[in-house]
């Protein structure tokens, strides 16, 4: 067993459309080391739900994989590239929700509206396993309690339009881990969410990683929720790789200058008329779009550089 | 819930209450009734009524009492189940009424099964592949089929079916069965007869419910509740029946109580180019001959049937979606 669940390799994605063919990712390249909080951080567009589709083989046409390997080596089984898993495989359902869970960025409407929350958490059970209804549903109450929805027994008969925003994404996070997948992607998960609630969904993921040990992918372009939740970080731009390390280094000692950018333009307090920072991307500052290739720099850091 | 009920059929009791009234006027508006119209043709015929005799008939026929009392007995007897006496056909409206509303029921229930047997399918198909050969083929022959007038479609089959294949699709029956009590041979044979007074009728709706429920599947292909589904594991054929399906048949369902009353006015063109016994053809009739007790009836049923009707689909979309039965 390596030491990386998942490792991607010169993954390229494009889309093509009526107005033309946009290569969405370019050559990527980074490992989600087992039982550790990757974050993947990076301005919209920038690849990162792509990537994340990928892995979990949810990308829709127009999108498709050009090139490149996703190498996913599950603890109790031989690793297999996701990539070349054909669509009727049914290794597909294995990794839909068993192998490999999301969590998505809205959950106002990530939920059914005409399932009881209990049926639908319950639904990836039965996808999974061969167990009774009644056995599924008593495990999706486990669940439900697990990720702190109060007052379980009557909650589980109730509809998601009778919860609010935090509580339905408790489901959508109960939905994800109830199988106890080994990766868990977090696309956004608490950006559609207000900042109290946020800090609770934050400490709620952290906290069932200790537990259950899963490797977590987390998607964010909030430099302060990469602090306070990832053990590496990787920066991606225009669909490619910056920048990979572990958190301390990259925030402490950037070496891209994209997101040497990037942490000068977190707004803080300043004095009344100083300009907010920018990053220079918009005018072509050719250091950071210019696509040079990654460059290993010792102790574990990777850089695009030329 | 059972609240909602009782209000909405409280509702329904007083909405009724109100349309008898507006049926009886709008009836009695012409000058004129059915005495003095059978007085007219007594008259042409040479034939002199006496005072007596006029006085008799508007007794019989409760002409000589106040409008209001006309009304209430009218409505008192609805009640109780006597629609009252036709004076075109001479007979019971009962006996009129209810085997043709029987014909009509058995026609519009299979079109509306031969509309969705056809349109749900190729409509879910159509959308999951759309924009493929298969998605254009459909949507060349539901427009069509959209485009094509019902009377026009039975036209054609009828001159079709009896150029290629020497049979007259005219009448409910067979010639040979037209004349015997019911049995399993003419059963089957009514069966089989009724596909193509189904398909014609059912052609136009076909290609409706086609169309708008690929437009509403397409809106909630991709919502993501679909794609949380798929990657929770859900398969494919699955998938699409239970999370997008579910939502994009909710606005069929509010129009399936509209179904209802078409029983009554629907299809009268069809019906009359086919040959069918249908409810429509009568009804048009009674309008025309001032024939009070006939066309009462068939409005006030039509009434009853809209708002049943509409209170069905609202029972049935409650039960499907929740976010109503909450409300």
């Amino acid at each position: 067993m390596t030491d990386n669940i998942l490792e991607i390799r010169n993954l390229g994605v494009r889309f093509r459309t009526d107005t033309g063919i946009t290569n969405a990712l370019n050559d990527v390249n980074f490992d989600v080391p087992r039982g550790k909080v990757t974050a993947i951080v990076g301005e919209s567009g920038s690849g990162k739900s792509v990537t994340a589709n990928c892995i979990m083989r949810l990308l829709q046409p127009p999108g498709e994989i050009v090139s490149g390997s996703i190498m996913f080596e599950p603890s109790e089984r031989e690793a297999f590239d996701v990539v070349q898993v054909a669509d009727r495989d049914p290794r597909i359902y294995e990794l839909h929700g068993g192998l490999i869970s999301m969590v998505f960025q809205e959950p106002m409407t990530a939920l059914s509206p005409v399932y009881r929350v209990g049926n639908q958490v319950a639904e990836a059970i039965l996808c999974h396993r061969q167990v009774s209804k009644e056995a599924a549903l008593a495990e999706a109450h486990d669940m439900l309690q697990r990720v702190g929805i109060p007052d379980v027994d009557t909650r589980i008969n109730m509809y998601p339009f009778e919860f609010s925003g935090g509580m339905r994404q408790r489901v959508v996070i109960a939905m994800a881990l109830v199988c106890h997948p080994e990766v868990l992607i977090c696309d956004e998960p608490t950006t559609a969410l207000d900042v109290t609630i946020q800090a609770e969904i934050l400490t709620l993921i952290k906290d069932l990683q200790a537990e259950l040990h899963n490797s977590i992918i987390f998607i964010t372009h909030d430099i302060g929720i990469v602090a306070q939740i990832a053990d590496y970080v990787v920066v991606m731009y225009q669909g490619r790789v910056l920048e990979i390390g572990t958190v301390r280094q990259v925030l402490k000692d950037p070496l891209h200058p994209y997101t040497k950018g990037l942490l000068a333009a977190i707004p803080g307090i300043v004095p009344k008329n100083q300009r907010l920072a920018t990053i220079a991307t918009s005018v072509g500052d050719a250091d950071i779009t210019t696509p040079y290739p990654l460059k290993d720099v010792g102790d574990g850091r990777m850089v695009s550089q030329p | 819930m059972l609240r909602y009920v009782i209000k909405r059929l409280g509702g329904m009791v007083l909405t009724l209450a109100f349309i008898s009234v507006i049926v009886f006027v709008v009836i009695q508006l012409p000058p004129g009734d059915i005495v003095t119209s059978t007085l007219e043709r007594m008259e042409a015929s040479g034939m002199q009524a006496s005072d007596e005799y006029v006085q008799n008939l508007r007794a019989r026929y409760n002409l000589d009492k106040p409008p209001y009392l006309q009304y209430l007995s009218w409505i008192y007897n609805f009640v109780q189940g006597d629609l009252g006496y036709s004076y075109i056909f001479s007979k019971p409206v009962n006996e009129l009424v209810w085997e043709r509303l029987g014909y009509t029921l058995l026609i519009t229930v299979s079109a509306v099964l031969f509309t969705w047997i056809v349109a749900v399918p190729f409509g879910i198909y159509s959308a999951v592949r759309q924009y493929s050969i298969g998605d254009y083929s459909i949507t060349v022959v539901a427009l069509i089929g959209l485009a094509t007038p019902n009377f026009l479609l039975a036209l054609l089959v009828m001159f079709f079916a009896w150029e290629w294949f020497g049979v007259s699709i005219g009448g409910l029956y067979s010639v040979e069965f037209r004349d015997q009590a019911m049995s399993l041979p003419k059963l089957l044979d009514l069966l089989t007869r009724l596909t193509i007074p189904a398909s014609v009728v059912g052609m136009g709706g076909t290609a409706v419910t086609m169309r708008i429920l690929r437009a509403n599947l397409l809106d909630e292909l991709n919502k993501p509740y679909v794609v949380t589904a798929r990657a929770k594991g859900v398969r494919p054929v699955k998938l699409i029946f239970k999370y997008p399906l579910r939502i994009a048949i909710n606005p069929f369902i509010s129009t399936l109580g509209l179904l209802l009353p078409t029983l009554i006015s629907g299809e009268a063109i069809v019906s009359m180019v086919l040959n069918l016994p249908t409810t429509g053809r009568m009804l048009l009739q009674a309008l025309l001959a001032q024939d009070m007790y006939l066309a009462g009836s068939f409005l006030m049923l039509l009434a009853i049937l809209t708002v049943v009707g509409m209170l069905i689909s609202d029972l049935v979309l409650a039960w499907s979606d929740p976010r109503i039965r909450y409300e």
